[in-house]
């Protein structure tokens, strides 16, 4: 069933169908990530954004349709046994463990990575290449002089960034961005556009952003979501001279 | 850091008065405080293990005296059919059969009640492990042959090589020992990488799951190590008062441990033996005074939820990670 993890895209999404009741919230959505790509999601409020991020990752089941990870099909697959799998997320709404530090957050993602450890004995904190390799990414996204820090006491943007060095730390093969700029001020958000874009290239990413600056700038490829169905797919060229795009925005954005 | 150093100094404190009790009792005089200081280390034992599900875990087990109530029956079983002969190679008095017996047996039970409990959270898993702990209390109340409603006397406790713990003095500091290790383990336990996980679980569960992380075994696994640790003070309960009756795995008992635990601090696993303390020492002392101590104690227990939500000594001991 696996196709060759170097060849093939990353993440396939096939014929995904979702409703709530008459709410079609995802209409047939097929995306393609290919290896390597920043695949950027957007959409007017309401279009299903976050509707198509939770199936992704398994916390909703799609009433019909298909999701792969590297070729492995992962629809009928739990959460924790994708993120297993190498999928990573960070959320809209950041979903941290607050009493624990800067630090501590990063390494139960490592620790979490197989799945945790039923080992009683030892002090996870006390793991040397854990240690770097949480250090490499909290100075990565900025904030390794927080490291002991409790995590509650983040600001909002400093949170987003422990969000995607934890998301990060773990080496993911498909990384899920659920608005990672949301609510983040001007040069906040410019510090994690220039992340992403070092990012480029070596992870397979889907980006869900309002920012639209940030995703014309940093997206290889965009889809348009518009209630629940995906009304284009290009690069941002072709994506601001689309007609039915114009349309569904209605001069949302200026471009 | 002298904030990381704190809990220890303090842990180190509480134990270090712990050992000197007997002592003072012997210049005081005061004959009955053996028996107070022992109930209180066994107590302690039992609320460190239930801070460990509730604390870390937030798993709130209102039947963990069906736990204590196991422990204490399976010693007083044992005994009961050792008296009479009826038990293969004459039966055993020795503590290192009967005790792990007693804990398995715990160990057992909290498998399947866990696992049942497990299934829902917050207000349904307290319905469900408080309908365990009434179905294992009328159990033991029904079962005549054990005593019934009264309960079962125990000739003699458990037997130990070298030590004669039915002296007073060796019972205790054997029982203050035994809260040593159980709580050096639970320390390692909550810090380990097990508990790492364990603890994100408590603070974020949908975060934890997108990490990878199947909560049920984590929880299970804690579930069931806690019920052992109960099941242990159950084991010394019995052979402390040589006496075991349905009252050790009555609800009552679970709210007073659940009482002590957020009265000494909640997720601070030393707090609850200072909340035992207070708690068993506070009912002595107004036990003196009048036979409706509650009337007391109750309110007592009110101000300290209120006023002091971290518990007597919970801003003490980095409670301020704790909720």
């Amino acid at each position: 069933m696996r196709t060759d993890p170097t060849t093939g895209p990353a993440l396939e999404i096939e014929h995904l169908r979702k409703t709530f009741g008459a709410l079609r919230a995802t209409d047939d959505v097929s995306l393609t990530i290919e290896r390597g790509e920043l695949h950027a999601v957007i959409g007017p409020n309401g279009a299903g954004k976050s509707t198509l991020i939770t199936q992704i990752c398994g916390e909703l089941r799609p009433d019909s349709g298909h999701i792969r990870l590297d070729g492995v099909d992962v629809t009928r697959v739990p959460a924790f046994g994708r993120a297993r799998l190498g999928l990573g997320r960070s959320f809209q709404i950041t979903q941290l463990c607050g009493d624990f530090t800067v630090l501590e957050n990063v390494l139960l993602s490592l620790e979490a990575k197989g799945g945790g450890s039923f080992d009683v004995f030892r002090d996870p904190r006390r793991n040397r290449a854990h240690r770097d390799v949480a250090m490499h990414w909290l100075d990565t996204v900025g904030l390794a002089d927080f490291a002991d820090r409790q995590a509650s006491a983040l600001s909002h943007g400093e949170r987003r960034q422990l969000e995607i060095a934890v998301a990060l730390a773990r080496d993911p093969r498909v990384l899920l961005l659920d608005e990672p700029m949301a609510g983040m001020g001007a040069e906040e958000s410019g510090k994690l556009a220039r992340l992403l874009a070092g990012l480029k290239g070596r992870y397979s990413i889907l980006l869900v952003e309002h920012d639209m600056d940030a995703v014309f700038a940093l997206a290889d490829r965009i889809s348009v979501l518009v209630y629940g169905r995906v009304v284009f797919t290009g690069t941002a060229a072709e994506v601001r001279e689309n007609p039915e795009v114009k349309a569904a925005y209605l001069g949302d954005w200026e471009c | 850091m002298t904030d990381a150093r704190r809990p220890i100094l303090f842990t180190l404190g509480v134990f270090a008065v712990l050992a000197l009790l007997p002592a003072v009792f012997a210049l005081t005089g005061w004959t009955s405080g053996m028996g107070l200081a022992t109930r209180i280390v066994i107590y302690a034992i039992a609320v460190v293990a239930l801070d460990l599900i509730i604390g870390y875990g937030a798993m709130v087990s209102f039947g963990h005296a069906m736990f204590f109530g196991v422990g204490g029956y399976v010693v007083a079983i044992v005994a009961h059919h050792t008296g009479l002969g009826e038990l293969p190679f004459g039966g055993t008095n020795a503590a290192f059969i009967v005790w792990p017996l007693a804990i398995l047996a715990c160990a057992a039970l909290g498998l399947v009640v866990g696992w049942l409990a497990l299934k829902t959270t917050g207000v349904q898993f307290i319905m469900i492990t408080l309908a365990f702990a009434q179905m294992v209390f009328f159990l033991l109340i029904s079962v005549q042959v054990y005593g019934g409603d009264d309960g079962m006397m125990i000739d003699r406790r458990n037997t130990l090589p070298f030590v004669d713990i039915g002296r007073p003095l060796i019972f205790y500091y054997l029982c203050l020992l035994l809260l040593a290790v159980w709580l050096g383990f639970c320390r390692m336990f909550v810090n380990s990488r097990f508990g790492l996980v364990l603890q994100a679980l408590r603070q974020s569960e949908r975060r934890a799951v997108n990490l990878g992380i199947a909560p049920l075994s984590f929880r299970l696994a804690t579930f069931v190590t806690s019920a052992m640790g109960t099941g242990l003070a159950g084991v010394l309960w019995a052979n402390y008062a040589r006496f075991v009756s349905p009252d050790m795995a009555a609800w009552t008992k679970s709210g007073e441990f659940m009482a002590m635990v957020v009265l000494g601090g909640l997720g601070t696993l030393t707090g609850p033996i200072v909340g035992a303390a207070a708690f068993v020492g506070l009912e002595e002392l107004l036990s003196m005074w009048t036979e409706h101590w509650m009337i007391v104690m109750g309110p007592l227990l009110v101000i300290v939820a209120l006023f002091r939500r971290r518990g007597l000594v919970g801003s003490l001991l980095g409670g301020d990670r704790a909720h």
